[in-house]
């Protein structure tokens, strides 16, 4: 099971979105949830139920609106490779707060009064851009003797944060300074020690394989430039910066096998620091530099096409980085593809057209079945369930750009079906790119003992890189939410209109009208009477017809008889009151 | 007669070449998204989708997209990049209506002449009511506009007015069928006229059940036939059950909501959650509870009587496009002459065609304002539904009472020749005895029409 709180979106193009780093821990803004039952096939629903309502409880967030089938869907293969015991829900518009931190805190063992945890705090960690924090709950399964061996818990925090100092854009001239950084100046405080209960309490900084390899460049550069003079500090020590804290150790990435230089990671634990010599890491630049993060194979990004409130198109975009232009260095093969893969939930309140989609590669049309590798639908139920795009597209490695479009309608919903706030537009969750060729795995070092850190097993997992895209808002129609009574009592007199001038029509017998016509001229009633038929038919524009009155006449029989049906009545509903008692 | 037939076949010609034109037109027009074309039910879009669902071996019912027959998913899945299907199938109503209409003026010609009151309708009319009715049909701007817009309306109209025309063909229009009275006819001509007043009570008697019979056996294999062909369809797809749920039950229960130019989309929207299955049944009874006392009034007359029936569905069903209502306006023109003719007027005509152009031009601009430039409001585009509600029903309400009047007339001029020439041995006057039939007599007739509507909605199944 995991659960993750996000704000703000992960930036793929200048925070990275190859290293294990984003492809575990970004998370598309909100609340995401997916668990894998280990329950029979029948009680996965049931079950996905009582999760979330455990979870909305324990975390104070509205996870139970995943309770409902149209929020939650059942992926095959595109999102895990999970049998179908999978369920995979999320809630974009969930606000992510305090609230939400503190009962995650809460399960740390010291909570946020000692160890590294000491570092939350609330205005510093909110005030980044990006904040997503993670539980990873891993049932190890049950033992040949059938005792059970546990849940490993795993808890994240991701966040990206700006230093105090003002902000300089990573892409702008070399000219100017990273903004140096220390823990202090980032959080505002200081870590004292490490938390008693914690059996290790480390700190890990590490350097991108292209700040290496730029720094790397630039030593060299100097090297040549300025011959003499170089304090030759080494990479252990670090070239263009400071570190303000002595690392214990610096370990460097084995599988170089990517052409470029190694990563770095420095450790540092935090048990050696005490009240009185508080952990202060802090990085002082000594010279510009400037490098990007390592990217994914595709940029990917999601928009909406069309105008108007009726109909639209989702749009997925993937521009090529270079990355893939590296690979299709290396492998120098015209026929080699690219895989990706996309797991995409839309509400069904989005009516997509799955047979209008259109894939363009460079922006030619191609067959679909040439892109497509594999498809699998499960379209959207009115009101039951959301639909559900899971699709392995093949591009080839050459490829600038591709865009893969789907058409939709928009719905419309019954008035109590809309949110306080209609007019702002629904969400539609993101989409999850992955890329099943390529692994997010860094190895650090062979030694084996380095496997027991449990950060570095992370890195060295083989997962997929994996990327999330934007979440959509699409704006609905709306109907006027004032109106209900004035609908119902206008529809209701045009039915009343239709059905009693049709009755109307069809009971007039004419020939009898000017039988009683005849008769009541041979009567010859009063002036008054007279005069009154004479003003309906002038009104009417009718010959000349007189309304039946018959209730003028005989009014004694009539309310003895209507005295008799109320009797009638009344006796009818003392006898049924008694016998259902 | 002949420059009259020759003009008849150039409009037609040239309403042909006008939808060619249009659907060949350069700029799209965008026609099959209109709201006015493509329903739920309708749409080719959904079609579509269903069929490409169909394709990748998922349900076609799946996702609440497709709602029509899976036997038309086989039809005319395959076309539906080709709109030439849709130009003949409407070229193809236009010509059967003019066959009925054509039935239907020689069975009134005689019935004027069984009453000596022929030389009427003759002379003046400019063309046959025949060709005005289908020369409407096909001129008509919904017909039009649901036929360029690529909607399904044109064959389910194709296949309402094939039924319509197959009970005409049998039995002839105008009269219930004269083969279930077998005795009366000779009786009739021999025996003078008061001793056939009293000879047609015993007539009722020896109605004879036969064909009636054949109708509900015909009937009932044709209906197995259709829904095991259907049910071989959507057999690995949750059987005829899946079926039924989401073509009737998607009818029945007004789950969509989108708007259309009816006005029971913006109802359900509306209304509580709790009233909404006592709102849906009121509705759906609506229609039915008309049935009997049309069938009772105007049991001599099957023809407009369906002519009604189609009306007050298409007005009142819940997913209404403007290809409903081509159908009926088209039907309508088959009784121009006892409409329009020189015994009565219907009333009101002039303003119900204003009203028609108007909601025609207005329904667009008030959805454009509403959806597309989001300065409008629901209500614009609510109230033009009801004007168009409006519409409908006066235009069935002064129908039904101009037919009936109409009649009425003929009734006492009959009368008054009658009484003119009582010597005269031969009147026969089918209206009168329509007035002395029995009741038991007229609902069975009755019963049959229905049972004709019926078939059309096994036919409608079918496709």
């Amino acid at each position: 099971m995991e659960l993750s709180f996000t704000q703000g979106r992960w930036n793929y193009e200048r925070w990275g979105g190859f290293d294990p780093v984003p492809s575990n821990n970004a998370k598309p803004p909100g609340v995401e949830l997916w668990a894998v039952f280990d329950v029979p096939h029948y009680q996965v629903d049931a079950s996905w139920k009582n999760l979330t309502h455990a979870l909305s409880g324990l975390f104070c967030a509205s996870i139970n609106f995943l309770e409902s089938s149209t929020s939650y869907s059942a992926p095959q293969w595109g999102f895990h490779s999970a049998s179908g015991n999978l369920r995979y829900g999320t809630l974009p518009r969930e606000a992510v707060c305090t609230e939400n931190l503190t009962p995650w805190l809460k399960l740390l063992p010291c909570r946020d009064k000692a160890g590294i945890s000491a570092l939350m705090d609330r205005p510093s960690i909110y005030k980044g851009f990006y904040h997503s924090q993670r539980l990873h709950l891993t049932g190890k399964g049950f033992d040949s003797d059938g005792v059970d061996s546990g849940i490993v818990l795993q808890q994240t925090l991701t966040v990206v944060l700006q230093p105090n100092e003002k902000r300089t854009p990573v892409t702008s001239l070399e000219t100017k300074f990273q903004p140096s950084w220390s823990l202090t100046s980032i959080f505002g405080r200081k870590v004292s020690g490490s938390c008693v209960l914690a059996k290790s309490s480390t700190v890990y900084l590490q350097l991108d394989r292209d700040l290496v390899a730029e720094l790397k460049n630039l030593q060299k550069h100097n090297e040549i430039a300025v011959a003499e003079n170089v304090n030759y500090e080494g990479l252990r020590s670090g070239y263009g910066f400071q570190l303000s804290v002595e690392p214990d150790k610096v370990l460097e990435e084995v599988n170089g096998s990517h052409g470029t230089s190694p990563s770095l990671l420095y450790v540092f634990s935090v048990e050696k620091h005490s009240e009185s010599e508080p952990f202060d890491l802090g990085l002082t630049w000594k010279i510009p530099v400037a490098w990007s993060c390592q990217q994914a194979p595709l940029h990917a990004s999601r928009f909406l096409m069309g105008s108007g409130n009726e109909r639209g198109a989702i749009a997925i975009s993937f521009e090529s980085t270079r990355l893939s232009e590296w690979l299709l260095h290396s492998d120098a093969i015209d026929s080699c593809e690219l895989p990706v893969k996309i797991f995409q939930v839309v509400p069904w309140y989005i009516k997509v057209y799955y047979h209008t989609l259109q894939v363009y590669v460079d922006e030619q049309q191609q067959a679909i079945s040439d892109v497509v590798d594999k498809i699998h639908v499960s379209p959207s139920e009115d009101k039951v369930s959301p639909g559900m795009m899971e699709m392995i597209l093949k591009f080839p490695c050459r490829m600038k750009s591709a865009v893969a479009t789907l058409e939709f309608d928009k719905g419309f919903l019954h008035i109590d079906e809309y949110p306080p706030d209609a007019n702002q537009g629904f969400d539609i969750p993101s989409a999850v790119i992955s890329y099943p060729d390529f692994y997010s795995s860094t190895q650090f070092g062979d030694d084996k003992s380095l496997e027991a850190l449990p950060i570095l097993a992370k890195f060295q997992e083989n997962n997929s890189v994996v990327s999330y895209t934007e979440v959509l808002l699409v704006p609905l129609t709306t109907p006027d939410f004032s109106m209900p009574y004035n609908v119902i009592t206008i529809t209701c007199t045009i039915f009343a209109l239709y059905f009693g001038s049709l009755l109307n029509v069809l009971r007039r017998r004419v020939g009898e009208e000017e039988r009683f016509l005849k008769s009541k001229d041979a009567k010859k009633g009063g002036p008054i009477s007279q005069f009154l038929s004479k003003l309906s038919a002038k009104l009417t524009g009718r010959p000349l017809e007189t309304p039946q009155s018959p209730t003028s006449t005989s009014s004694s029989f009539i309310s003895s008889k209507l005295i008799l049906k109320v009797v009638l009545v009344a006796g009818i509903a003392i006898v049924w009151h008694f016998y259902l008692e | 007669m002949a420059a009259k037939e020759g003009r008849f076949w150039g409009w037609a010609f040239a309403s042909v070449i006008f939808r060619l034109i249009l659907i060949y037109f350069p700029n799209n027009l965008n026609l099959s998204s209109r709201p006015e074309v493509s329903t739920p039910l309708t749409s080719l879009r959904r079609l579509a989708e269903g069929y490409w669902l169909k394709q990748s071996s998922l349900s076609p019912y799946a996702g609440s997209m497709y709602h029509g027959s899976p036997l038309l998913l086989y039809v005319l899945g395959p076309l539906t990049a080709k709109s030439l299907v849709f130009v003949i199938a409407d070229v193809v109503n236009a010509l059967l209506i003019r066959v009925i209409g054509q039935n239907l003026q020689i069975s009134y010609n005689q019935r004027l002449k069984a009453l000596s009151l022929d030389a009427i309708p003759k002379e003046k009319a400019i063309l046959p009511s025949r060709d005005i009715a289908a020369l409407v049909y096909l001129w008509n701007p919904f017909t039009i506009v649901s036929c360029v817009g690529l909607s399904t309306s044109p064959i389910e109209n194709m296949a309402v007015i094939l039924s319509l025309y197959g009970a005409c063909t049998r039995y002839g229009p105008e009269t219930p069928p004269r083969k279930l009275f077998d005795g009366k006819v000779e009786d009739s001509a021999s025996s003078n006229h008061s001793h056939r007043a009293m000879k047609q009570q015993g007539a009722a008697t020896i109605f004879s059940w036969k064909p009636v019979l054949k109708f509900l056996m015909w009937s009932v294999v044709w209906s197995i036939y259709v829904l095991v062909l259907c049910g071989l369809c959507v057999r690995h797809y949750g059987g005829l059950h899946e079926m039924f749920k989401r073509t009737y039950g998607f009818i029945l229960t007004v789950p969509d909501l989108s708007p259309n130019i009816g006005v029971l989309w913006y109802f359900f929207a509306e209304v509580f959650e709790f009233f909404r299955n006592f709102f849906l049944i009121v509705f759906h009874m609506n229609i039915l509870f008309m049935v009997l006392p049309l069938a009772i009034r105007l049991n001599h007359r099957p023809c407009f009587l369906a002519f009604v029936y189609i009306a007050i569905s298409s007005m009142l069903k819940s997913y209404p496009s403007v290809g409903d209502a081509a159908l009926y306006l088209g039907l309508l023109g088959l009784f121009v002459n006892e409409l329009a003719g020189k015994f009565i007027d219907m009333q009101f005509s002039f303003f119900l065609f204003c009203v028609y152009v108007g909601v025609s031009l207005l329904s667009p601009v008030m959805h454009n304002l509403w959806i597309w430039r989001g300065t409008g409001n629901a209500n614009f585009y609510f109230a033009t539904a009801m004007a168009y509600a409006c519409f409908q029903i006066v235009l069935v309400v002064e129908s039904v009472s101009a037919m009936l009047s109409h009649d009425r007339k003929l009734k006492k001029l009959s009368i008054a020749k009658h009484q003119e020439s009582k010597s005269q041995q031969h009147s026969t006057n089918d209206l009168s005895d329509s007035r002395t039939r029995t009741t038991v007599k007229s609902a069975v007739a009755s019963w049959i029409e229905d049972l004709c509507i019926l078939r059309n909605n096994a036919f409608l199944l079918s496709i």
